[in-house]
């Protein structure tokens, strides 16, 4: 329960980080708010889009989707079963492999850092581990501290 | 029990979350709005040590246009690219607009482009040089030789490049870059910022904005 949690409040927080950059991207949001300098570099540059989809947008999809898992597996019918901790880690597992990919075109194609991004990366690996430790230990699943 | 209060205050922490995340947004949204049109109280200075920038247009034009632009900035680039086309036929070539670049390094890397179109302007060909800035940024902003770049736009521009490898070598213009940055930080935040008669416009902006408060100062001075 601990784990699904956690889980939920933090994609909260990278489904609104990545709506802001959807929105952004979109023109709706003025000059972007960026202290590390590098944030409209990246979302201007040819790899915020895929497959003609802005890429904050696959952002928002996701951790809506693993927001909405969490809080599924919170409610009664469902927190005792197993199925939405294993589909919680599928779903961050690609996210990770995402995000992985997102920071290797910062750090080598780009060669600019946005702030928002790396949050979001960091936000998604945290849901990964924590979908782990809910898959190996049973007693995050629980109220008990 | 215990676990239905945990859930509760669980559920009021992620509506706090919830709304912190709206309310930044909205904030972030109604804040570009309110700031891309403002009222210009007072125009910037331009100091003895520091470059009132470069101009296009007739002196005898009605309306004056100072754009203050990073080369680094991609809503610059933007509107450069969408915009400038437009302007320069429409309101430039048509002697209703003076239009002046003041050059407003504020990004990481924005000194050396903003060098090396000074070192071009000196020759005469500061626009040719800001126009392949703006539309190459993406190549030259992704490249790990940029000084390179900037070389083989200037080359493009048709820049002698013996004067213009010397100008870049002895840093000619940095001292007067950095001291116009400052001067111009005073009163500006962010790029691109047009000031037009007594309106300040944030933000890139469309041809028929900038038309329309161009329009507005030849109905104001009249």
């Amino acid at each position: 329960m601990k784990c699904r949690m956690a889980t939920a409040a933090l994609s909260l927080i990278g489904f609104f980080i990545s709506l802001y950059l959807w929105l952004w991207k979109l023109g709706l949001m003025g000059p972007m708010v960026c202290v590390s300098g590098g944030c409209e570099t990246v979302q201007l540059s040819q790899y915020a889009v895929m497959l003609g989809i802005p890429v904050a947008l696959y952002g928002v999809l996701g951790f809506a989707g693993l927001f909405l898992v969490s809080i599924t597996a919170l409610q009664d019918r469902w927190v005792e079963r197993r199925e939405p901790t294993v589909l919680l880690f599928l779903l961050s597992s690609g996210g990770v492999a995402f995000a992985g990919y997102l920071t290797y075109l910062e750090a080598f194609k780009i060669h600019a850092w946005c702030q928002w991004c790396v949050t979001c990366a960091v936000l998604i690996v945290l849901i990964f581990l924590i979908s782990v430790l809910a898959l190996r230990s049973p007693s995050c699943l629980t109220f008990e501290v | 029990m215990a676990g239905r209060v945990n859930l509760r205050l669980f559920y009021a922490g992620l509506a706090v979350i919830a709304l912190i995340g709206a309310g930044a947004i909205w904030m972030a949204s109604s804040g570009a709005r309110r700031a891309a049109v403002q009222i210009l109280e007072a125009p910037v200075p331009v100091g003895t040590s520091t470059f009132p920038g470069f101009v296009i247009g007739s002196d005898s034009a009605p309306v004056e246009i100072v754009e203050y632009a990073d080369f680094e900035c991609p809503a610059c680039a933007a509107f450069t690219i969408l915009a400038g086309p437009d302007i320069k036929q429409r309101l430039v070539a048509t002697g209703l607009v003076r239009w002046r670049f003041r050059g407003y390094p504020l990004h990481q890397q924005s000194l050396l482009p903003h060098h090396a179109a000074r070192c071009a302007g000196e020759q005469g060909l500061f626009w040719e040089m800001h126009d392949l800035l703006m539309q190459q940024q993406r190549e030259w902003i992704t490249s790990r030789r940029q000084l390179g770049k900037f070389r083989e736009y200037a080359q493009a521009g048709g820049v002698n490049l013996d004067d213009y490898d010397e100008c870049m070598r002895e840093g000619r213009y940095a001292s007067q870059i950095l001291a116009t940055r400052d001067e111009i930080a005073g009163s500006v935040s962010a790029t691109p910022t047009f000031d037009i008669g007594d309106v300040r416009l944030v933000g890139a902006q469309p041809f028929d904005t900038i038309a329309k408060y161009v329009r507005l100062a030849v109905d104001t001075s009249r």
